[in-house]
């Protein structure tokens, strides 16, 4: 028998500075057809520390960095409350249409009718998905789009003089960028308790409406909520917050499972934020960046945040219509630099033109057929706290009360060993060891039936050898991590000193 | 959690909060069933001592490997002293939540509060009921 020697344990790859080496370049730049022009003598550094690899390194140094990493692209991701749903290559061929990505932000809006015409549609669109009135694209991500759904909130109230509402309701299964929003815009959050079925407590609402109605600017709320489940008494609530005054914000992270089938607007809402990283399948967790429009009725219309676009000269039998950029008449002003996140809402179009609405409507049947599939097959071997259908996301309890000292943490990072990657932990938080499950509906049959049996092997694995579960992962690139250390010492061991050219 | 404890002579907050009172004055610091489900704290931050919150008012914050939350006063009062040892050891409080991690002292402005909080018996029953 050939004995063959067992590699070392597979080293994780170095930093890039720790295999540069002095005076090896990986560019060649041309020589210089211009003349040379000194910088000033401020500017100019003796010294910059910079790695000094050829090409070669560095592809096969990203590369083996992206291979210690899970992505959606590599296997199933039912990170909760994040939507990792497939992201189609052909956006990513779209975005990179030159006529788009090699525009000029500052360019001229006549220059730029195409892009424009793309924006306008994609606005349009967005507004009909979700029965508003008027979208705005210009917020860069969720939580800006709750920000600036915030602030127009806070100036509705304060141009008709309305000054003394101050608070606004939070329930307590929202997102924590909820309150963190409703903090940054000046207001007070006030947290609402969730009844046993899931839903908001309706009648501490009341109860908090009849003594301080008058203080009352809102409700943030998310539907369905981030115990993916459907608020029920939704249309009670918006009732009762529009008697004392308070506009209602709807969280639109979870339009996954609402898309095609319920309208916010129509519902009742006053103003709403979208994440296009999400429910449109843009790239994000670090292939970003986000996008957030907010979508508002008549009410808010004028306070949207802009630049948005509208048509300037309409279209007549010879010309096409004539797009430009406008500030809305009492908008809460800028939120970043130019367009929004221009390149995403080229990918989130590119989805929605290939889904068409009918489609976008399967995407949310199969997103919450794929959620409940699972839930259904789990239920026998977790608790699930919550027992009636979700929408597209579940929450289950990670312990067991037949073995002691299992917890979340140790389910999910067992889950690393099997090539998946973990539920999103520990939220919401009023659920104990929260496990949240999204699997999205990009995932076929077979890839729910291994999650399924991986689950229940590691709950029989939680019985026979929990130490399998305290140690995990095994075979994932690192071992346990010190989530302590890592929280606490926020020290980065990179760029030491490169040895002088020529030593 | 069979193991959690509940000391006799503290009284506790729904918010998870304990507090021992000695004539007008009081310690507060969090149970052992908060630290429990919280696990390993990584960072506190406390308002001033000089103080002066109403009940249910937040007087700081907790963060651990899982989530960040505020802690609240059980009973109106003047902040007279914040534990400082925890800043840097903040998983004292996971050791010995009713000892040494004792959160912050203060002088109790409206004792008809302490009528609103359970006494040891009840607390458990509340933590075993959730």
């Amino acid at each position: 028998m050939v004995s063959i020697e067992k590699p070392q344990e597979q080293a994780l790859e170095p930093l890039i500075y720790d295999i540069s080496v002095a005076g090896r370049i990986g560019v060649n730049l041309p020589n210089c057809d211009v003349p040379e022009s000194e910088l000033p003598d401020g500017l100019v550094r003796d010294e910059l520390n910079l790695p000094e690899v050829s090409e070669l390194q560095v592809v096969r140094h990203f590369l083996k960095l992206s291979q210690l990493n899970h992505a959606i692209d590599k296997g199933f991701y039912p990170l909760g409350s994040c939507t990792m749903k497939y992201n189609p290559k052909v956006n990513e061929d779209m975005a990179r249409l030159a006529g788009y990505a090699s525009l000029h932000p500052s360019v001229d809006d006549e220059s730029a009718q195409g892009s424009l015409a793309l924006m306008y549609q994609l606005q349009e669109w967005l507004a009909e998905i979700s029965g508003f009135e008027a979208t705005s694209l210009a917020p860069a991500a969720g939580a800006q789009g709750e920000f600036a759904g915030i602030l127009m909130i806070r100036k509705y109230h304060l141009e008709r003089g309305d000054t003394q509402r101050t608070t606004i309701l939070v329930p307590n299964s929202s997102h924590g960028t909820n309150p963190a929003t409703v903090s940054m815009a000046g207001f007070k959050a006030l947290e609402l308790p969730s009844d046993a079925k899931g839903n908001v407590d309706v009648e501490a609402l009341q109860k908090v409406c009849d003594e301080q109605g008058d203080t009352i600017a809102g409700m943030m709320i998310t539907v369905p909520s981030t115990l993916g489940l459907f608020e029920e008494p939704i249309l009670e609530v918006i009732d009762i917050v529009h008697k004392v005054g308070g506009l209602m914000y709807m969280d639109g992270a979870n339009m996954n499972a609402l898309m095609g089938i319920v309208k916010p607007g129509e519902v009742g809402f006053d103003v709403m934020h979208y994440n296009l990283h999400k429910t449109f399948s843009t790239p994000h967790g670090g292939g970003g960046p986000g996008s957030g429009p907010v979508g508002v009725n008549d009410k808010l219309k004028p306070y949207l945040p802009g630049p948005i676009v509208d048509i300037i000269e309409e279209e007549t039998d010879e010309e096409p219509p004539l797009y430009g950029l406008v500030m809305p008449e009492k908008s809460i002003g800028r939120l970043k630099a130019f367009h929004g996140n221009f390149g995403m809402h080229i990918r989130a179009y590119a989805y929605i033109r290939a889904y068409g609405g009918s489609g976008l409507r399967d995407v949310t049947r199969h997103a919450v057929l794929n959620a409940n599939y699972i839930r259904a097959q789990l239920m026998d071997t977790y608790k699930v706290p919550y027992p009636r259908y979700c929408g597209h996301e579940f929450v289950l309890e990670g312990h067991f009360d037949d073995v002691d000292d299992i917890h979340a943490l140790d389910i999910s990072k067992r889950l690393m060993d099997y090539g998946i990657h973990p539920p999103t932990n520990y939220f919401p938080l009023i659920v104990p060891e929260a496990l949240l499950i999204e699997p999205t509906e990009t995932e076929g049959k077979e890839e729910l039936d291994n999650f399924i049996d991986v689950m229940k092997k590691i709950a029989a694995e939680a019985r026979s050898n929990p130490e399998l579960l305290k140690n995990a992962p095994h075979v994932a690139p690192t071992r346990r991590l010190d989530e302590k250390k890592a929280a606490k010492d926020l020290i980065l061991c990179c760029s030491p000193a490169l040895p002088a050219a020529g030593d | 959690m069979a193991d959690l404890k509940y000391p006799e002579d503290l009284k506790y907050a729904e918010s998870d909060e304990w507090i021992r009172v000695d004539g007008d004055t009081a310690t507060i610091g969090i149970s052992d069933y908060a630290q429990e489900a919280l696990n390993d704290l990584v960072y506190v931050e406390f308002k001033e001592v000089g103080e002066t919150l109403a009940q249910g008012e937040a007087f700081g914050e907790v963060e651990s490997v899982k989530a960040a939350s505020e802690v609240y006063l059980p009973v109106a009062g003047e902040i007279t002293a914040v534990n400082s040892d925890l800043e840097g050891d903040p998983e004292t409080v996971n050791g010995d939540p009713y000892g040494a991690g004792w959160m912050i002292k203060i002088k109790i402005t409206d004792s008809s509060n302490l009528a609103n909080l359970m006494d040891a018996t009840a607390y458990k029953e509340y933590c075993d009921n959730r």
